[in-house]
């Protein structure tokens, strides 16, 4: 798999950790607690693009959103956190 | 046909062409009882235990590609039963019993060995956890033993044992009935004894999507070999559960990894007990063929690829390498990975969806060989009944809401 840090540019693979799925919004403080389960840990979980973040960890520590195939591990898009999704 | 050697005997005079194929390989029906997705062996044990104890025989296993090519011919075929928790303790050794006499059970040779499962202690804290661990062993009735370095030593001579070794090892611990059975043998030996007792296996037949009825409830699957009828469905998938829950509606609480693994080439006994090591994230055993089989951690991104990337690759063998210095010229041979379906707590799914008339059984993670036997018998007993299997109970995917998880990460052999 080639991961290339928006920083730092192409780096090994292990020098990256991924954090899991991205654009997880936390429910609202009422939440059920059905409502917080699923917030947890229910994941659409694809065979095909996901979108994803990971951190640079062994280089510069930044944490960045990537969109990748989780069949070919192809990456579709490298964006910024907190950007939406391309 | 009853294998045997007087089947052997006879089958000499007309030169061994007596043999018939060990299943049948029908056209699926227009619609049966029970229709199980997935022809692994969670798949397959559970159409054989519907047969056998339940007499429900008009059940078809779907399966994608071919029996027993997904994780259940992908694993490293270790079974052990060391779990810490109650609940995983009995599900895991009913397992492991249920294995103790398959080879009979099936009238198929699963080439069950249980040479010992050596788990290795590499600090005092190691020693502290692993004495906690064979007393609650003890008093949940599963055999182990808290062994020294020199026992460690007698058991498995190539290690390295020296105190300059990478990752010292202090000693360990033991279950004498762990071992490996033939991952391709239980498979086909469930497959062999369901198809004998009238359950249809169809294979090269990919499920589309689920046929929902009167109050939501799973009427059909819709296959590439068309619409199949069906009273009740279940998903035993592995990896592939949330592609499928997805077509019938509903999200799971599953991550799918690739976890891989590699054998060496073959060369004479050098290791008789399967060797475990937290210490490096890796576990060996020997086949009967000679080969080291080799497994490590996970490749920690989400994949369906079922290959594994190189840089894990690397860490595990050379984690091998620190625990067997002796094994540095070997070349590995072959190198793949399985798709496997991870929970937060590291404990299967058995029982109902969302969706009505549709069960599932997933969830295993890194360890859903092992528990095939279980799996089955627990997926049969609640499509057959509408109720729960006593042992699978706990494991039902309400824990996600309520918080009763069984939190089985560290028996799991592997920090992962």
């Amino acid at each position: 798999m080639l991961l290339s840090c928006p920083w730092c540019g192409s780096r090994d693979e292990s020098e990256f950790v991924c954090g899991g799925t991205t654009h997880i919004a936390r429910p609202a403080l009422g939440a059920s607690d059905a409502e917080w389960g699923e917030y947890l840990f229910f994941r659409d979980n694809p065979k095909g693009v996901h979108r994803e973040r990971w951190r640079h960890a062994y280089g510069c520590g930044q944490w960045f959103n990537v969109a990748r195939h989780t069949v070919t591990h192809e990456v579709v898009a490298v964006y910024a956190m907190g950007e939406a999704p391309p | 046909m009853k294998y045997s050697a007087l089947a052997l005997l006879r089958g000499a005079l007309t030169s061994q062409r007596h043999w018939q194929p060990a299943w049948a390989s029908p056209e699926p029906k227009a619609a049966y009882d029970v229709v199980i997705v997935g022809g692994g062996g969670h798949g397959l044990a559970a159409a054989y235990y519907l047969a056998k104890n339940h007499r429900i025989t008009r059940v078809a296993v779907i399966e994608r590609g071919w029996l027993g090519g997904g994780n259940t011919g992908r694993n490293t075929t270790v079974v052990r039963s060391n779990y810490l928790f109650p609940e995983s303790a009995r599900l895991y050794d009913f397992s492991l019993r249920l294995y103790e006499g398959l080879s009979g059970e099936l009238n198929f040779n699963i080439m069950l060995s249980q040479r010992g499962q050596v788990t290795l202690a590499h600090s005092r804290h190691d020693l502290e956890s692993m004495s906690r661990w064979v007393n609650t062993l003890h008093m949940h009735g599963i055999d182990a033993e808290l062994l020294g370095r020199e026992q460690v030593a007698a058991l498995a001579p190539a290690l390295d044992l020296s105190p300059t070794a990478r990752v010292p090892v202090l000693g360990g611990f033991l279950q004498p009935r762990g071992g490996t059975a033939r991952h391709d043998a239980v498979a086909w030996g469930y497959a062999r004894a369901a198809s004998a007792l009238g359950v249809d296996i169809i294979q090269q037949c990919e499920v589309t999507g689920f046929v929902r009825g009167a109050a939501g409830r799973v009427t059909a699957v819709e296959t590439t070999h068309g619409r199949i009828g069906a009273e009740r469905v279940a998903i035993a998938a592995a990896g592939h559960s949330s592609v499928l829950a997805a077509l019938a509606g509903f999200r799971l609480p599953l991550t799918s990894y690739a976890l891989q693994a590699m054998v060496t080439e073959p060369l004479k006994p050098r290791l008789d007990t399967v060797v475990i090591s937290p210490g490096t994230g890796v576990y060996v055993s020997q086949s009967d063929k000679g080969e080291m089989v080799i497994g490590g951690s996970l490749d920690l991104f989400p994949s369906y690829a079922q290959r594994g990337s190189f840089a894990v690759m690397q860490s595990v063998l050379a984690g091998t390498l620190a625990m067997f210095p002796s094994f540095s010229r070997l070349r590995v041979m072959r190198q793949w990975a399985g798709i496997v379906d991870v929970v937060h707590d590291s404990s299967p799914i058995i029982g109902p969806t969302p969706v009505p008339g549709l069960f599932i059984n997933c969830g295993w993670g890194t360890g859903g060989f092992k528990a095939i036997p279980a799996g089955g018998w627990t997926l049969a007993h609640v499509l057959a009944t509408g109720r729960n299997h006593e042992l699978a109970e706990p494991f039902q995917l309400e824990r996600f809401v309520s918080g009763r998880f069984i939190d089985e990460a560290a028996a799991a052999g592997i920090a992962h």
